[in-house]
């Protein structure tokens, strides 16, 4: 276990700071769980104090000292500047243009951005069922602009989609996918992703092997700057305060 | 608007065949009532929620459905719901009919159900499969300035089941923390069974908070604990630890079968339930 100040960033840890670094301070975030939550909220903890982080529970400004582990932990509702049904969300905020960035995990992308995150095979009879949209395909809809992060193998960037869950949206789709060798962005005119920035000692032939169509790369593919000492103590403490949250005993409600 | 037993309250307002929702996003889950519909047998139920969560995993494992309609399937933050993956992937214990929206199209047929209209518009479904593998999806063309909008089929729950905070001794009933769409969910329903934590003789004042007023609750069930392993705020807090460990709990079926047995079947009611954990824990 990594604890704070100890030890060179993980690629979990290069994913996280290079996503947190893509939002700048006082945007409207619409924040996915998982690996976005964690980006959102390393944002806020360092260099964006003054984003307004908004849950599809209808969380509205939220500041958890711990990562929740749904998008519906009590932390989120007790931090949040105010708390709203979920449709006004959906349909005020969201459909109403009031959402800057949208972050998104996902099971699946393809060379232009969409996501899958319904199933694998045919929809009829999955071989593997996904838990579905979600919130995804609204939020890519209307959020002005996307990231996605997702860890990279050869069955999450494909070729080909086995179901389109989520339609890339706006000039080209996502502004980045953040992956486990680093970003993927979109071609100013063809919007196909491709590779536009490494981590640490990754490489392009990394990339290349685990990408499922023929990844192209920028001219000259940047070498990430290295997460700083401040951004890996803020997240390692982050994530060590979620841990002790989450293992803590609850009270069963008996009277 | 009879105050009832949770027995009682199951028995005659939820029939075999029945469309229930058991609403409630992460917050308020009426877990209780669940049980309550896994001992006395229900089936071919009509399953409607937007996270089918744990709560559906279990009626669904234990064969209590025939159809599912919700927007998002997963263990939040865990992983997969595996007895909704096993009913998907292998008809196990039985096949499960789908009826799959997104958040936002899920959240507006609700709230056509709730002003009963026959169906709700928004800017969604654009560009993406949904609708092609769910005929209550369509278009429609905006009468005014042409624009076409998805319209989704408004949804009607015969049974809407809550879990809240308080009611009061006339039965109204409030609910506060992260609300979801319980209230339009209350609002779309033919009957309204609320579970409560605590009956008071006045509610605290609210104004603006979420009221179900008396007229449109069907019954009310006193249910202290009635939302665990999710949480009511200001009365106890979601068990993390319960949701991460349902993950080995749910994979395999037998293990299943055995906690569903011991934990729900074997006990009588909710405070039995919760004894039942609390005998494992010590």
């Amino acid at each position: 276990m990594n604890m704070p100040g100890s030890g060179a960033a993980t690629r979990d840890e290069w994913m996280t700071v290079a996503a947190a670094r893509m939002l700048r301070d006082r945007c409207v975030c619409f924040v996915g769980i998982g690996l976005p939550s964690a980006a959102c909220n390393l944002a806020r903890l360092t260099h964006a104090p003054d984003i307004v982080l908004i849950y599809e529970s209808g969380t509205i400004g939220t500041r958890p000292d711990v990562l929740p582990l749904s998008i519906g932990d009590g932390e989120l509702a007790e931090t949040a500047a105010f708390v709203v049904p979920l449709p006004e969300v959906f349909a005020h905020y969201l459909q109403g243009g009031r959402v800057d960035v949208g972050f998104l995990g996902a099971a699946q992308v393809d060379r232009f951005g969409n996501i899958n995150s319904t199933v694998i095979g045919s929809y009829a009879s999955p071989a593997t069922r996904l838990p579905g949209a979600g919130g995804a395909p609204e939020i890519a809809a209307h959020a002005k602009q996307t990231f996605v992060m997702l860890k990279a193998s050869r069955r999450s960037f494909v070729e080909h989609l086995d179901f389109r869950t989520t339609a890339r949206f706006g000039a080209g789709g996502p502004r980045a996918v953040i992956t486990d060798f680093g970003v993927l962005a979109p071609h100013p005119d063809t919007h196909e992703l491709q590779l536009a920035a490494l981590f640490a000692d990754a490489t392009i032939d990394e990339a290349r092997a685990v990408v499922g169509w023929p990844l192209a790369a920028v001219d000259m593919v940047a070498r990430a700057p290295s997460p700083t000492a401040h951004e890996l103590d803020t997240l390692r403490a982050l994530h060590a305060r979620t841990r002790e949250a989450h293992a803590q005993p609850v009270a069963l409600p008996v009277s | 608007m009879p105050f009832l037993s949770l027995h009682d309250a199951i028995a005659t307002h939820v029939a075999d065949g029945a469309s229930v929702a058991l609403e409630g996003f992460t917050h308020l889950i009426p877990f209780a009532a669940a049980h309550e519909l896994i001992r006395q047998r229900r089936r071919e139920l009509h399953l409607i929620r937007m996270t089918p969560d744990l709560v559906y995993d279990q009626l669904i494992g234990m064969g209590c459905a025939r159809k599912l309609t919700f927007s998002w399937g997963g263990n939040p933050g865990v992983g997969s719901l595996h007895r909704l993956r096993d009913a998907v992937e292998h008809a196990w214990p039985r096949s499960l009919e789908l009826d799959e929206h997104s958040h936002a199209g899920m959240a507006a047929a609700f709230c056509a159900g709730a002003a009963r209209l026959p169906f709700g518009t928004l800017r969604g479904y654009i560009d993406n499969d949904l609708d092609k593998v769910n005929p209550r999806v369509r278009r429609v063309d905006c009468p005014f300035t042409g624009e076409r909008l998805a319209a989704v089929a408004a949804i009607n729950p015969g049974v809407t089941i809550l879990h809240a905070q308080r009611a009061d001794r006339a039965g109204n009933v409030a609910l506060r923390g992260i609300v979801g769409a319980q209230r339009e969910a209350a609002m779309a329903a033919a009957t309204l069974i609320v579970t409560v934590e605590e009956i008071v003789d006045a509610l605290p004042p609210a104004m603006n908070a979420i009221v179900l007023p008396h007229w449109i609750v069907t019954a009310v069930v006193h249910c202290p604990g009635g939302a665990y392993p999710s949480y009511a705020h200001g009365f106890y807090a979601r068990d993390n630890a319960f949701y991460q460990g349902w993950d080995a709990i749910a994979r395999d079926r037998a293990t299943f079968e055995a906690w569903m047995q011991r934990h729900v079947l074997d006990t009588h009611d909710h405070a039995g339930f919760l004894a039942s954990l609390e005998q494992k824990a010590a």
